[in-house]
């Protein structure tokens, strides 16, 4: 029997307390491409990462076998010297460099001690060759587009005589003509008899490349596939199939009248062109809870930020808010009429972390506690206390620098700042990430006591059963529109998977 | 909210078991370590000074010397911190001064303005180079180390240009003042001797003969000093009955909202110390000459900021966008305006140091401000202001300038090498930044 190019035994891997992978089997073959699928957070990076040496060995249970040999990563060096080159979402080019620099970085041919430019010149042309890339050694990085520039990374990996690839959402950023590019490219070196690992959203590129695929949920492995063997529908319920447990506090509502409308929005990238909100369309009633569902990459972060005015003005499109139409090109604007957006990733976009609670607390709201500029303290002292009252944020003092705050009362910390510009539409960009359940669920009692106060409230996240859970109705973005609506009763993961992945197209619009 | 009453509650209470009173003196040390390590730092390095020049330097004369020098720079690092707060870095203060104290002393001399209309159009311009220079770090998105770079190449080159190279002075009485002079006394007056037929008695080197007269008797003392400056006393009496009714103040509204206070024992002797220290800076200059003018500046100026920094939406601000910029622009706050206001102020700040350096030495030369830049950073810096942005106080600020100025005055004093003072004054800085970077550690 041929053994495996790679093979990875019950491995297992905990941050703090929570279990990201345990006991996940996973095997690729000699010359395949072997396609990795599973929603976000179900532990496809974290094994890729155990591959490429970044948690080295000992820091995860189980075993890793390369061409059969057991082997003990102490970093990415060890790993990259059996063979082993992996190629990330976000590239790592060094982008003020030449094309030739890069795909010798850190392998650079010698002669005594300089650069051996000549030799370098002439690998890299035979190698750009070999990716199909008709540019010139010499150029620079930043002079190419996103698609040669994933190529390059490509060449990077030839040039280090990598015999295992793995490509993490390559295609992500991509037009579909580079897209189908790369495809060729991946099918081409398989032929060559290297081997792949790929890993994909779109999974129409699944099943169009990859001979076997390994599905991922929840930290574990569900089932190793020929891909021929399986549809997307199969696929779809693999990656998903759960049961939604109750943590959700349901209160039935009427809806309201239309109070926030988007027309027609489109965003362009700015250094890139490529359209990240592509003309997206809905309406927002009175006390309504509306989920936008997606993969990562999906455009849901561009699209809120772009309506809450983070974009400035390269927005396209109309906002009505009770009618009114909106001329929002700051976040200034957004706030001032009435807009709120609790952003991800509260440490870096929503909190000052220097501060305490008390200053994050009235920092967008702090004219409406001052006189002729001057903060009243007392004021200060009062509104704050009523939000930590009110959202019992758990804290020694409203004086507690919010650096020292557990995630959930951070997360508090924020939508207490929020609900002191008193808005009337409240956006939510995944607003549980990474806080524990007690806390997930008291933010979602806090956002039903909103809704009944006739916020509406627009909330983005990854986790399925959360949208499934929390809204009243769903928006399902794919690649910059809106591929599909959905109420919550007709909802099912299933089914915002398929939108989510493309495999349903917004045609099929039920409501 | 009960939880966080009762712990409160627990330190009010003053009948306190001897650990415990120990306890909290170590918890509050350690909470304000940066502004204690500084103070420290200023009382060792006096100490040290004392006892090498035989405590020349701690007399009154040697010390309103320090004040007056240590002025431009306090006024300076004033500024220099709230750019840095807001995560910014300015290193063109000292040709800015230097051009505007040069400005000012063309205006006198060439075009004899006179003082009140040269110091308005001095700040004047301040403020529009900092305007120039918020521009293009605000709206061009270059950074601030590059813009002030530059300008303080190209204010160097204007000094030279708008002076010709030459030394201009002097200055018109009323300006030199503000570099110069002291608040003057209600009781005693400062007059020549006249003799009985009204001539004005000269020494032997032929200048008149100075002393004081009192107001409740006409009697005349030869010296060149009153004994006191009773409108300083006076002065350093208001200034301590307000910093302690504002501590009281202060106190009774945090027991009122619930918050953690110092127990009335500890507090009673910060109090003390504080007061003292107050009186002390304010008598040791009521025995010289007065508090000069351009001390007196700098503590209002220092009061002004203070306040601020503290209690205004835009101190909030600034220390919001030097923390976390990202989310300071996504909580709504205009950025681009509050970095253009921050150069307005330093610009402005600028020029009062450069009317200042220019009154004190009665003339601008071309190498004047020379460095200052790097005097403001470094006193910003061991007055714990972050390099990061979000943290620092004018307070410590102020006190930086005078650890700055000690060193030099007290280097001079011992007649030290040029040399060996820039190096201990360079190796203080690293140390400073050294024992912030050590004991921020250890908290956290």
């Amino acid at each position: 029997m041929i053994c495996s190019a790679l093979e990875m035994k019950n491995i297992g891997k905990k941050f703090g307390v929570v279990q990201a992978l345990s006991s996940v089997n996973f095997s690729v073959k000699k010359g395949e491409i072997h396609a990795l699928c599973g929603e976000n957070g179900a532990g496809k990076s974290t094994l890729m990462k155990i591959v490429s040496g970044l948690y080295p060995s000992g820091s995860f249970e189980g075993e890793l076998f390369v061409d059969g040999v057991l082997q003990s990563f102490k970093g990415t060096r060890d790993s990259e010297n059996a063979g082993i080159s992996i190629i990330y979402q976000e590239l790592a080019l060094v982008k003020e460099m030449t094309v030739c620099e890069n795909i010798f970085l850190g392998h650079e041919y010698t002669k005594n001690i300089f650069i051996d430019w000549e030799k370098s010149y002439c690998q890299a042309k035979k190698i750009l060759e070999e990716v199909n890339l008709k540019i010139n050694p010499t150029d620079k990085v930043s002079q190419l587009g996103i698609g040669e520039q994933q190529l390059v990374e490509i060449a990077k990996a030839i040039a280090k005589n990598a015999n295992i690839l793995i490509l993490d959402e390559p295609t992500a950023a991509l037009t579909e003509k580079e897209a189908d590019n790369l495809l060729e490219i991946i099918k081409e070196l398989r032929n060559k008899g290297k081997t792949c690992i790929y890993i994909s959203h779109r999974l129409k590129e699944v099943f169009k490349i990859s001979d076997r695929v390994t599905i991922l949920r929840d930290g574990k492995t569900v089932v190793t596939n020929k891909t021929i063997e399986i549809n997307e529908d199969k696929l779809i319920a693999k990656m998903v199939g759960r049961e939604l447990t109750q943590i959700y506090p349901r209160i039935e509502k009427k809806l309201g009248s239309p109070i926030f409308v988007v027309k027609n929005w489109t965003v362009e990238n700015p250094n890139t062109g490529q359209k990240v909100v592509n003309n997206v369309n809905f309406v927002l009633h009175q006390g309504e809870i509306l989920g936008i569902a997606g993969l990562m990459g999906a455009g849901r972060t561009e699209l809120v930020m772009s309506l809450f005015g983070a974009w400035g003005k390269v927005t396209n499109g109309e906002i009505y808010l009770n009618g009114k139409k909106l001329q929002i090109v700051s976040e200034k604007d957004a706030i001032q009429e009435g807009i709120a957006l609790v952003s991800e990733d509260r440490k870096r976009y929503g909190l000052i972390l220097g501060m305490d609670i008390k200053e994050n607390t009235t920092l967008s709201s702090i004219e409406k506690i001052s006189n002729f500029g001057i903060v009243n303290e007392n004021k200060e002292i009062s509104a704050s206390y009523k939000y930590v009252n009110e959202l019992r944020i758990k804290a020694k003092s409203i004086e507690e620098k919010t650096g020292n705050l557990s995630g959930g009362n951070q997360q508090k910390v924020v939508l207490s700042k929020w609900l002191m510009t008193h808005p009337k539409v409240l956006i939510l960009d995944e607003p549980t990430r990474g806080i524990d359940v007690g806390a997930k669920f008291e933010i979602y009692k806090i956002m039903n006591e909103l809704v009944e106060k006739g916020v509406c409230v627009l909330m983005i996240s990854s986790e399925l059963q959360e949208v499934l859970g929390v809204s009243d109705r769903i928006l399902i973005m794919h690649e910059g529109s809106i591929a599909g609506e959905i109420l919550y009763k007709n909802a099912s993961q299933e089914k915002i998977m398929q939108y989510a992945t493309g495999y349903l197209k917004g045609e099929n619009l039920i409501l | 909210m009960n939880l966080l009453k009762q712990s409160s509650v627990e330190n009010l209470n003053s009948d306190l078991k001897k650990s415990e009173f120990w306890e909290i003196i170590l918890f509050s040390f350690k909470k304000n370590i940066r502004q204690y390590t500084m103070l420290i730092a200023l009382f060792v390095i006096w100490l040290v000074f004392t006892f090498l020049t035989g405590s020349l330097f701690l007399s009154p004369r040697n010390l309103s010397n320090l004040f007056l020098q240590s002025s431009t720079v306090g006024v300076l690092a004033i500024g220099m911190t709230m750019i840095l707060v807001a995560g910014h870095l300015d290193l063109s203060v000292g040709s800015v001064a230097g051009f505007i104290g040069a400005a000012a002393a063309i205006l006198q001399v060439n075009y004899n303005w006179p003082a009140v209309p040269t110091i308005l159009t001095a700040l004047a311009l301040g403020a529009l180079i900092g305007v120039w220079q918020g521009y293009w770090v605000a709206y061009r998105k270059i950074p601030a180390f590059i813009v002030t770079l530059a300008s303080m190449i190209a204010f160097r080159g204007a000094i030279l240009g708008i002076t010709d190279g030459r030394t201009i002075g002097p200055m018109s009485d009323s300006f030199k003042l503000i570099g110069q002079g002291y608040l003057p006394s209600i009781i005693f007056s400062q007059v020549t001797q006249i003799d009985s037929s009204g001539k004005i008695v000269l020494d032997e080197l032929g200048n008149p003969v100075l002393g004081f007269t009192s107001l409740f008797s006409n009697s005349f003392t030869i010296g060149e000093q009153p004994p006191f400056n009773d409108l300083t006393i006076l002065l350093s009496f208001i200034c301590i009955s307000a910093f302690i009714m504002m501590r009281i103040k202060k106190r009774n509204a945090r027991i009122k909202y619930g918050f953690t206070v110092l127990p009335k024992s500890l507090e009673f002797v910060s109090i003390v110390l504080f007061s003292i220290s107050i009186a002390a800076f304010f008598l040791v200059m009521a025995f010289y000459m007065g508090i000069p003018y351009a001390v007196l500046l700098v503590f209002i100026l220092g009061i002004i900021f203070h306040i601020v920094t503290n209690n205004t939406i835009f101190g909030r601000h600034l220390y919001a966008m030097g923390g976390n910029l990202e989310a300071a622009k996504l909580s709504g706050i205009n950025i681009k305006k509050r970095t253009l206001s921050v150069f307005i102020l330093m610009g402005t700040l600028a020029a009062v140091a450069g009317i200042i350096l220019t009154a004190r030495l009665n003339a601008a030369t071309t190498s004047a401000g020379q460095n200052f830049e790097l005097d403001a950073i470094s006193a910003a810096i061991i007055g714990g202001t972050s390099t990061m942005g979000g943290v620092g106080t004018i307070f410590g600020a102020i006190i930086g300038a005078l650890v700055m100025a000690s060193l030099d005055n007290g280097m001079s004093l011992m007649n030290i090498e040029v040399t060996w003072q820039y190096i201990v004054k360079g190796s203080i800085l690293l140390l400073a930044v050294w024992v912030d970077i050590a004991t921020r550690k250890k908290n956290e």
